[in-house]
């Protein structure tokens, strides 16, 4: 294999060194996937007609469908409770779906679960680990237990890239919090999966171990490991998803690129800095919606990104001609939090208006 | 690696990573582990051989010393067995890690082979270091050597899948050591582990033989000096029906995930 080359060249593999192109890692699959994940393909998961109803009558997932691309990073986003986590483990097998079909790279996650599971890694959202065991022998576990014969160079280049080489024969009991949820990295990475789940794996780390994570990230995508994350930190999934789907009690809202979502959805604001206080927006200005701000020393405009430009240019004029005269203006894209804000009230008040905006539901759960 | 590849009928590696887990785990507290049935034996010794044994010369012909060793053997194998089986599933449950279990591409007879299995080993070096204590104490001979460590070995797993069991049964620490200390440990010393049942009155007799653990012991006995309670075809089908018995309940507890998923 040619990881046992690559181990005498970790150097260019570590995380902190990975802003160069991370050639190494998972080598071998390299080779085998275009380097732009695109449409056409199968997708590497595809979930259909999912729910999950828990013993306790709660309905925790209702009706998903979801088909995830091979190569890309996808972010499952939504507050807590809104079913991720349930999710994830019914894909990997931990908890039972009460109807539904999975396909993990084309295999039924139940009646092929072998096939499917062996291309599956999982950073759960807990920290669960062997407390007593070293950081080496939990990993190796790990690795056999996905069905792979043991390999101590693949191993060695994990711990390494996770800065786990040094404390390897540690008892896990000993590390620090962070450094658990490096195991649980180096465990899931351990038998070399094409899908790896990341629950919440920044929830309460160190900027540091953050860093790291986002770079491994980044290059085991380059590797063409597929990465599906939840969060429900907005931030997050903008940093780093090519794709992003909405969760929000049980139902998958929307699923979008990224890009598309903030450019569809995106709000623009722009903020003026008045040289004058003012008491209210002149009448003059009213057609632009704007909104007096800090004491009335703020005049703020919020306009759809896609909007052309020449409102813009209306405005100032018309400032002018006003004799509103202003020091200093910025302008800011909202961020996806905005958006999801405004999704969810959005799907709040669809629900009471009764399906005003039924156009964009649809296209939104397409 | 290619998208193509599958994955093998039989998930070997995963066996013997577990195995090798589970029993590096009881050796790195092997000196505790053994040190405690040793010394248990001993005191047994000079309990039931010394004060027993100088009222009691022979019982069936063989000296009581000797006579006692198999049920002494048997009694540490049961809660050996059950303690280190039941620990071995139950600590993951506990502390969490077996999700890593439930999403690896393991069946649910690999899992009860590589559990059960390391449990059995460990209890099967038992038997033989309390054996080889025994035998420091009173000369032994073993008639049937190869029905010994069948009836060790086959014991050693049955016990093992039984603890197995309880330790997804139970729902924290007491719970696990409930059956050994409640069940287990009380019908061994009325299944005549240091005393024939030939040697209670009838109705007695009668009542003990509704105890499965003296089919077991009176086997195991009967590999040592020819000699038995019951006879030894019984001792035989006891024993495989117990483990029968165990392996449908694991089969049940896998197919249905019972206090294992959700
Ligand atoms: N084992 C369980 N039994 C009953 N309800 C559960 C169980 N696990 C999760 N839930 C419920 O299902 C919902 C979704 O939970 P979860 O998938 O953990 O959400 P998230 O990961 O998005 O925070 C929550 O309301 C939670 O209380
Ligand atoms: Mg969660």
């Amino acid at each position: 294999m040619s990881v046992l080359h690559e181990v005498t060249d970790t150097t260019g593999l570590r995380l902190d060194l990975s802003s160069r192109p991370p050639a190494g890692y998972l080598t071998a699959q390299t080779s085998i996937r275009a380097p732009i994940p695109h449409m056409a393909e199968q997708p590497i998961v595809s979930i259909s007609n999912l729910t999950k109803t828990y013993a306790s009558g709660h309905q925790a997932l209702k009706n998903i469908n979801l088909a995830i691309r091979k190569g890309e990073i996808f972010a499952l986003l939504g507050p807590n409770g809104a079913g991720k986590t349930t999710l994830i483990n019914i894909v990997c097998g931990i908890v039972t779906a009460t109807s539904g079909t999975i396909l993990a790279d084309g295999h039924d996650i139940s009646r092929q679960y072998r096939d499917a599971r062996m291309k599956i890694g999982l950073v759960p959202q807990e920290l669960h680990t062997d407390m007593f065991e070293t950081v080496g022998a939990t990993t190796n576990l790990s690795r056999g237990l996905f069905g792979r014969p043991p390999n101590a160079a693949y191993v060695e280049k994990i711990l390494r890239d996770l800065s786990l080489w040094d404390k390897r024969k540690d008892k896990i009991n000993t590390l620090s919090g962070g450094m658990k949820r490096r195991v649980m990295i180096a465990k899931a990475l351990s038998h070399e999966p094409r899908i790896l789940f990341l629950d919440e794996p920044t929830a309460g780390v160190d900027v540091e171990l953050r860093r790291d994570m986002w770079n491994l990230v980044r290059s085991l995508r380059a590797s063409g490991v597929t990465i599906i994350l939840t969060t429900h930190y907005i931030d997050e999934a903008e940093e780093m998803a090519d794709r992003i789907g909405v969760i929000n009690h049980g139902e998958l809202i929307l699923v979008e690129e990224k890009a598309a979502l903030m450019k569809k959805l995106g709000q623009k604001r722009m903020t003026l800095q008045l040289q004058q206080p003012l008491q209210a927006v002149p009448a003059g200005l009213v057609e632009w919606n704007l909104a007096l701000k800090a004491d009335g020393c703020e005049l703020e405009y919020t306009f759809d990104a896609n909007a052309e430009h020449g409102a813009i240019a209306a405005l100032l004029r018309r400032l002018d001609e006003t004799g509103v005269g202003y020091k200093d203006l910025n302008t800011s894209q909202s961020s996806l939090e905005d958006i999801f804000v405004g999704l969810v009230s959005e799907r709040s008040i669809d629900k009471q208006i009764g399906g005003r905006q039924a156009g964009n539901k649809q296209e939104a759960k397409a | 690696m290619s998208a193509s590849e599958r994955a093998p009928a039989f998930n070997g590696y995963a066996v013997w990573a577990i195995y090798k887990f589970e029993v590096a785990r009881a050796l790195r507290t092997v000196w505790q582990s053994l040190a405690t049935p040793v010394i248990t034996t001993s005191l047994y010794f000079v309990v039931f051989g010394a004060a027993i044994g100088s009222r009691i010369h022979t019982v069936d012909g063989v000296s009581y010393g000797a006579f006692i060793v198999p049920g002494l053997i048997m009694l540490s194998l049961f809660t050996e067995s059950i303690f280190n089986a039941s620990f071995g599933i139950h600590f993951p449950k506990f502390t969490g890690t077996i999700y890593e279990l439930l999403s690896a591409p393991v069946s649910a007879m690999e899992t009860v082979l590589a559990y059960v299995g390391a449990a059995a080993t460990k209890s099967v070096v038992l038997g033989t270091v309390i054996l080889a204590t025994a035998s420091l104490f009173v000369p032994l001979e073993i008639r049937h050597p190869f029905a010994m460590l069948a009836f060790l070995v086959m014991t050693a797993a049955t016990f093992s899948l039984f603890g197995f069991i309880i330790g997804i049964w139970a729902e924290n620490f007491e719970q696990i050591q409930i059956i050994p200390m409640l069940i287990v440990t009380p019908l061994t010393f009325l299944g005549g582990a240091f005393y024939s049942i030939t040697m209670l009155p009838p109705a007695w007799r009668t009542i003990t033989l509704f105890n499965p653990v003296v089919y077991l012991i009176s086997g195991f006995r009967w590999s040592f000096y020819g000699k038995a309670d019951v006879d030894v075809g019984i001792s035989l089908a006891a024993t495989l029906g117990f483990f029968g018995v165990c392996l449908l309940i694991v089969g049940w507890i896998f197919k249905t995930g019972y206090r294992l998923k959700t």
